[in-house]
């Protein structure tokens, strides 16, 4: 049995629709008849082409937050339109900083448990039934949802490939915001890249704490760049300071699903692995022969990295 | 200014987790100090500090009256902790954990909550939220800089992009990423007198939680399966004989990425 209503919170930067949202959608049009959006962060006439053509067929947005943050103001938002008496059977977020934000708070005000953390979902006769992984993604764990709606249930990214469905533009309907909140943003920087997204690059090369030094780091910029990829990093590493967190791969970090991922002088933690298993090919190269990152590794070379790598620039550069 | 710091007391990660019969994590071993807490240990240690002074109270929600991971932190410096242990609370989820500790919180009156952003076993990343909202404060997450001056709270928030500088009015709570500050180590005399300071350990029926309300009992949510994640298959691994950059260059080919 498919549900009747599925929500689907919406996030977008510049008027682009992030990759986690139209790939909830995606899904969300298998398990219900109608599924709409959720927009707390501007208005949605930008965003309702892209959301409509993935299978929204309505976008609630409550307009400009006044440069609030969106937590307060969007769960605020939310929870009076449930209150309103608009009843979904479920409502998504993807796990990322604002879908952790507005879930975490829209779960107090409507007195529901959130579960996070998601890799699929599915409905199972009346019951929402969500999947997590645990223990670095070696375990599944099945989770139903016992109570009355709406759950609220949170997606890793990547975790289903977006599709269109051919929908015209969603219809835009403007919800009240009871609550704006204290929290305001003064200022925004952006860390700036060039070459393709972490995320979206066909190829990841990804540096760890075994390159030794922050200088060492730049080997991997210069990798990434001869591969037409984007550079990568394991949380040691972004840690200890020698590149931005925007770098990092891994639970805590951006889940990766490039066609290559190159991972030097990275152990292999579970929690590195849960962000770039899903990697379509993965090369490992690492001193150590016992390195946990050789278990996925289709191509593992037990050796140095400064021997290895500076060998492998020289020869992509000479072709 | 009073700080309160969430600590949450977990199996020590290094060893391989373990599920109990009914699927829930195995929490029955030694709990250490969760190592994502301890840079929110030492930032409320910092802050406290630069307000020129004030109390540190840790709050925990763990089983078995566990104190170990408490005494970790109280002798980094925090001052005292409020334990909350309740046999009702196995198989809480996050929403049910945020009900106790605001609970706690509470009473310790704080002008600042400070928490990490995620737990290393749980890592739902939405209990500091949920404990704001339900404490009613304003809050800002995944901190990685954080300063107050007067009432105002401001932050470098971590976002997707780089950081967006955000502030607030105390009191208020902050969750703070992983490597904000350096975690100081205890001091000799610091474990001495982490031994003597107080922990006010609390049932649910102490801080007025009906029972039936948290817990497996009240939490809306059951485990129904739990399944091995299908393996990856482990590939070819060659010892670099000087030439493994070879091996690369021939794959990358094979794949038509070069
Ligand atoms: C709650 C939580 C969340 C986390 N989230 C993340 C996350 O999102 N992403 C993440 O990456 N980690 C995460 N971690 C940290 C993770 O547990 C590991 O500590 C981290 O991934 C280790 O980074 P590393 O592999 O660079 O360093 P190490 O584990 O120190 O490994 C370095 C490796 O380099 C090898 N090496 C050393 N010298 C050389 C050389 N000259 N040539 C070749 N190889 C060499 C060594 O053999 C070793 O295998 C998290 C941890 C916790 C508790
Ligand atoms: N049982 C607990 N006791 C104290 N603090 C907790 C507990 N559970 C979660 N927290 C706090 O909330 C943060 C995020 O946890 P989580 O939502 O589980 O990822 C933790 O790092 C702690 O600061």
């Amino acid at each position: 049995m498919a549900l009747n209503r599925i929500w689907v919170y919406a996030e977008a930067a510049d008027g682009k629709v992030a990759p986690i949202t139209l790939e909830i959608l995606t899904k969300a049009r298998e398990l219900a008849g109608t599924v709409e959006a959720l927009y707390g962060d501007g208005d949605g006439d930008t965003i309702a082409e892209v959301l409509g053509a993935h299978g929204a067929t309505r976008i609630y947005a409550t307009g400009d937050l006044q440069g609030s943050t969106p937590g307060v103001p969007a769960a605020s938002a939310i929870a009076a339109l449930v209150e309103s008496g608009e009843r979904p059977d479920l409502i998504l977020f993807g796990t990322t900083y604002e879908g952790r934000d507005v879930a975490a708070r829209l779960s107090v005000a409507l007195d529901q448990p959130v579960i996070t953390n998601n890799t699929d979902i599915a409905v199972d006769g009346d019951a929402v039934v969500v999947t997590e992984p645990v223990f670095g993604g070696t375990k599944l764990v099945r989770t139903k949802f016992t109570g009355s709606g709406p759950h609220i249930a949170l997606i890793r990214p990547k975790s289903f490939a977006a599709e269109t469905s051919g929908g015209g533009p969603a219809e835009v309907v403007t919800i009240e915001v009871p609550d704006y909140g204290t929290a305001k943003v003064k200022n925004r920087h952006v860390e700036e890249t060039t070459g393709p997204k972490l995320d979206e690059a066909a190829v990841v090369v990804s540096g760890g704490r075994g390159l030794g030094a922050a200088e060492k780091y730049q080997i991997i910029e210069d990798l990434a760049r001869s591969l037409k990829g984007a550079p990568g990093a394991s949380r040691a590493i972004v840690d200890a300071g020698w590149v931005p967190y925007s770098y990092q791969v891994g639970q805590t970090g951006k889940v990766v699903k490039p066609n290559v991922y190159i991972a030097a002088g990275i152990s292999g933690a579970t929690q590195h692995l849960v962000g770039m298993k899903g990697a379509k090919n993965i090369i490992a190269v690492n001193k150590d022969p016992e390195a946990p990152i050789f278990s996925v590794a289709d191509l593992g070379i037990v050796g140095d990295v400064h021997k290895v790598l500076p060998q492998l620039l020289e020869a992509l550069q000479g072709r | 200014m009073n700080v309160v710091v969430c600590v949450k007391q977990i199996p020590d990660p290094a060893e391989p987790g373990k599920l109990e019969a009914d699927n829930t994590l195995d929490r029955s071993g030694k709990l250490i100090l969760d190592e994502s807490d301890s840079y929110g240990v030492e930032m409320a240690l910092q802050l406290a500090d630069a307000a020129g002074g004030g109390d540190v109270t840790l709050v925990s929600m763990a089983p078995n009256n566990e104190t170990a991971g408490l005494r970790t932190a109280l002798a980094m410096g925090a001052a005292k902790a409020i334990l909350v242990s309740d046999e009702a609370l196995s198989g809480a989820g996050a929403l049910d954990t945020a009900k106790v500790l605001a609970a706690a919180i509470k009473r310790a009156e704080p002008d600042l909550v400070v928490a990490a952003t995620e737990s290393s076993d749980g890592y739902t990343g939405t209990v500091p939220e949920q404990v704001a909202a339900l404490l009613g404060l304003p809050s800002i997450t995944f901190a990685k800089h954080v300063e107050i001056s007067g009432e105002t709270v401001s932050v470098q928030r971590q976002t997707e992009l780089g950081y967006d500088e955000v502030e607030t009015t105390l009191p208020a709570l902050v969750s703070v990423t992983a490597g904000v500050v350096e975690p100081r180590y205890p001091s000799f005399k610091g474990i001495m007198a982490a031994k003597s300071k107080p922990v006010d350990q609390l049932s649910l029926a102490d801080l007025g939680i009906d029972a039936g309300t948290v817990g497996s009992a009240g939490a809306g949510q059951e485990i129904v399966a739990v399944d091995d994640a299908p393996a990856r298959e482990a590939g070819e691994v060659v010892e670099d004989d000087g030439e493994g950059y070879a091996k690369i260059v021939a794959y990358l080919e094979n794949l038509k990425v070069i």
